[in-house]
């Protein structure tokens, strides 16, 4: 399949991967911000075939794991009014909050469905102007244009039975985060592709000249993630730090520019507390207050749910690539997708989640380097 | 399910977990996805209820003998959305998929049983139209409908038509097909692409109409079977991957037998535009659901003489040797990606969900 095949071709795999063994004269410590492109390096494989010195770490790029469990709590309170249909995309939906997760709601007479647009829940309140129709947004840069749209579109149609319960945050100020830890480890970062396919890749010139540190924006197919390794090494390797695009076939430096313009419209930057990491200064979006009346949390008043994470999660140690899912105690045996313990088992794009559905029968565990 | 709604936590290890273990004491969308949910639900309500010899064997279909005949006895619902779908509908599935199950214990499928959920308002049209199909398809497969019930139920208790279909049919000699019999060495026959029948269902559903030209599988596979029969007497196991795809049959197999299974990536047939739409959706087409297709596992010997026998029927032309059964990591069944690495093909817990992103 043209575009897919070869982007996933064993020659120019392996090539690529003797170009980085090559190339890697020390030991390197690189992290992919992403949790699809944490998902190809399982699936395919690809940590298995690196060289002993490039060790890849996981990046907190996994909407589902960084979202708070209070966020969680809202949209189940939400969903369990009568009159209320709840909206999201399918895999929020096995996500558990303080007590039950969405499917529970929905087994116990809830409205919830799955859309796999935001424009599918405009057109579900159209036509049930009795129901109050409200959007479960949570993601990154990637799925906000969309979801601003909606918002947008319904305030010009005067649309008055839908809202969003929206719980965006943004990668700039996570990496930001990550890299001013006392403890961090990664000198390399594989940055986001699809969230810079949105917004470009000039605010990451930024965290280059505070922190000396190459990103090069990836894909998230096996090919352009060696590629993106072999970029970082390189640079590394010649004591480089800029930043530079693998994923040419998508990500210009300016971005989507029509959908920043949207986003702006519709939402502000705000303060945001992400599962694991804690609350980070200006990393999150929030609906302007122009757009007040189709805010979920203020319409159902649910300002007040709060619910409280413990700081000595392993999965937060996990998000910021100090430790591997299978330095954790509990990985594959107390904590498995049926049974989570963590976030980062419940999406299959989660680390934790990754790891063990793909790579748990090899012998020396991924993480024991 | 017992599981507390306390937040678990284990102080020896140092770790509290952000994640409550949440209870289980409703029935979920997901127990019926075929994956880890049903199992559990197999397992921790049916089976304890119901035991017995026949039943713990866990195939398709029991097998019973009676004055010294070999009887295979299976029954099946059907429930989907759309009914009517390019390929097939609610009527050609209820019949094919009740003779498949009698067919994957190695039965010539003879008499099946026709039950009728309605629910009031259904339009007389739509109900014609469902039972012409059953007509059709199960005239085509040579079996009979020999009985049959109706009930109706009020509108908003049901979802305009659900479908059983129960199956007798007549076992061969001493042939004992079951998912305990694979062993290391054996190796491991698809008859055909993956994924064709659940892409076609998700194609039709409201928000998601793609463009394509991908049709259903549904076949009813007792001739493919009767062919292969024919060919060589080392096949081991028969399954049809419908609900949760490939790989959940493969794990019940590697799991019954307590043996490994490892795929080819390269040699399992996906067409393209299902390969595109699962791409799209974040859907990986091992866990997809198939209506005409059927895996095999094989002892080496016999091998190329089945492949060769599918390929001569029109359901087996896209057959291929996947894989090979193997004694390391039993229970798991593994993967040599087209990277030359290997992964796990897991079984699924609920329902494939479409990604955020």
């Amino acid at each position: 399949m043209k575009y897919l095949d070869e982007y996933r071709d064993g020659r120019i795999a392996r090539a690529l991967m003797a170009e980085i063994a090559r190339r890697a004269t020390r030991p390197w410590v690189l992290m992919e911000i992403c949790g699809g492109q944490t998902h190809t390096l399982m699936r395919f494989g690809i940590d298995e075939m690196l060289p002993p010195g490039v060790e890849m770490v996981h990046g907190p790029g996994c909407p589902v794991c960084v979202t708070p469990l209070e966020i969680i709590d809202k949209a189940i309170d939400i969903a369990s009014r009568p009159g209320v249909t709840l909206v999201s995309y399918g895999d929020m939906l096995r996500v558990p909050g303080s007590h039950q997760d969405l499917f529970q709601v929905k087994a116990n007479g809830g409205d919830v469905r799955i859309v796999y647009s935001p424009t599918e829940a405009l057109k579900f309140a159209r036509a049930n102007p009795g129901r109050q129709v409200v959007f479960f947004a949570v993601g990154f840069e990637t799925t906000a244009p969309a979801n601003a749209m909606a918002v947008w579109q319904a305030k010009r149609e005067g649309l008055k039975n839908f809202s969003m319960l929206a719980s965006h945050v943004l990668v700039p100020p996570a990496i930001r985060a990550l890299l001013s830890s006392p403890r961090n480890r990664v000198q390399g970062f594989i940055g986001p592709g699809h969230v810079c396919t949105v917004m470009g890749y000039r605010e990451y010139e930024e965290l280059i000249r505070e922190f000396r540190v190459p990103i090069v924006v990836g894909g998230f197919e096996p090919v352009d993630l060696l590629e993106a390794i072999l970029m970082l090494v390189v640079q590394l390797e010649e004591g480089r730090a800029e930043v530079e695009n693998q994923y040419v076939r998508s990500v210009t430096y300016e971005g989507n520019l029509p959908a920043q313009k949207v986003l702006a419209e519709v939402f502000e930057v705000c303060d945001r507390k992400w599962r694991g990491l804690g609350g980070i200064a200006e990393s999150g979006l929030a609906l302007r207050a122009e757009y007040a009346d189709f805010d979920a949390d203020r319409i159902f008043g649910t300002q007040g749910v709060t619910a409280e994470e413990p700081a000595e999660c392993i999965s937060a140690e996990v998000l910021q690539g100090w430790r591997k899912p299978t330095d954790c105690p509990a990985f594959a045996t107390r904590c498995t997708p049926e049974n989570p313990l963590g976030a980062p088992m419940v999406s299959s794009e989660g680390a934790c989640a990754a790891y063990y559905q793909y790579r748990r029968h090899l012998a020396t565990a991924p993480g024991g380097r | 399910m017992t599981r507390g709604t306390k937040q678990e936590t284990n102080i020896e290890a140092g770790l509290v977990c952000p994640v409550p273990i949440v209870s289980r004491d409703s029935v979920l969308l997901g127990h019926g996805s075929g994956g880890r949910m049903s199992a559990e639900l197999l397992h921790d309500i049916f089976l304890p209820a119901f035991q017995n010899s026949v039943l713990a064997r866990l195939d398709d279909q029991a097998i019973v003998e009676v004055n010294g005949c070999r009887l295979a006895f299976t029954t099946d619902s059907f429930v989907v959305k759309p009914m009517f779908f390019p390929g097939g509908d609610i009527g050609s599935l209820a019949v094919n998929g009740t003779i498949n199950d009698l067919a994957m214990g190695g039965a010539v499928p003879l008499f099946l049983s026709l039950a009728f959920i309605l629910e009031e308002g259904l339009s007389m049209d739509v109900l014609r139209q469902v039972v012409e199909s059953i007509r059709v398809a199960a005239g085509l497969a040579g079996v009979s409908i020999v009985t049959g019930d109706t009930k109706v139920v009020e509108k908003g208790s049901g979802d305009g038509i659900f479908v059983n279909t129960s199956g007798i049919g007549m076992v061969p000699g001493s042939l004992c097909l079951s998912a305990d019999q694979a062993r290391p060495g054996d190796r491991v026959l698809l008859s055909g692409t993956i994924g064709d029948h659940g892409i076609t269902i998700l194609s039709q559903r409201e928000g998601l109409q793609f463009e394509s030209a991908i049709q259903s599988d549904t076949a009813a596979l007792h001739t493919l079977v009767a062919d292969m029969l024919c060919a060589g007497d080392g096949i081991r196991c028969l399954r049809d991957p419908t609900r949760g795809g490939l790989s959940s049959s493969l794990n019940e197999i590697a799991g019954r037998s307590q043996v490994g299974i490892h795929l080819d990536e390269t040699s399992i047939p996906i067409r393209e535009d299902v390969q595109g739409a699962c791409e799209m959706l974040g859907l990986d087409p091992l866990y997809v659901a198939n209506e005409g297709k059927l895996v095999a596992i094989v002892d080496p010997h016999s091998a190329e003489p089945v492949l060769e026998a599918m390929r001569q029927n029109p359901l087996g032309r896209g057959a291929q040797i996947i894989g090979t059964v193997t004694d390391t990591h039993p229970g798991l069944v593994t993967m040599r990606t087209r990277l030359g690495t290997s992964r796990i093909v897991d079984l699924l817990s609920g329902d494939q969900l479409p990604r955020i992103c």
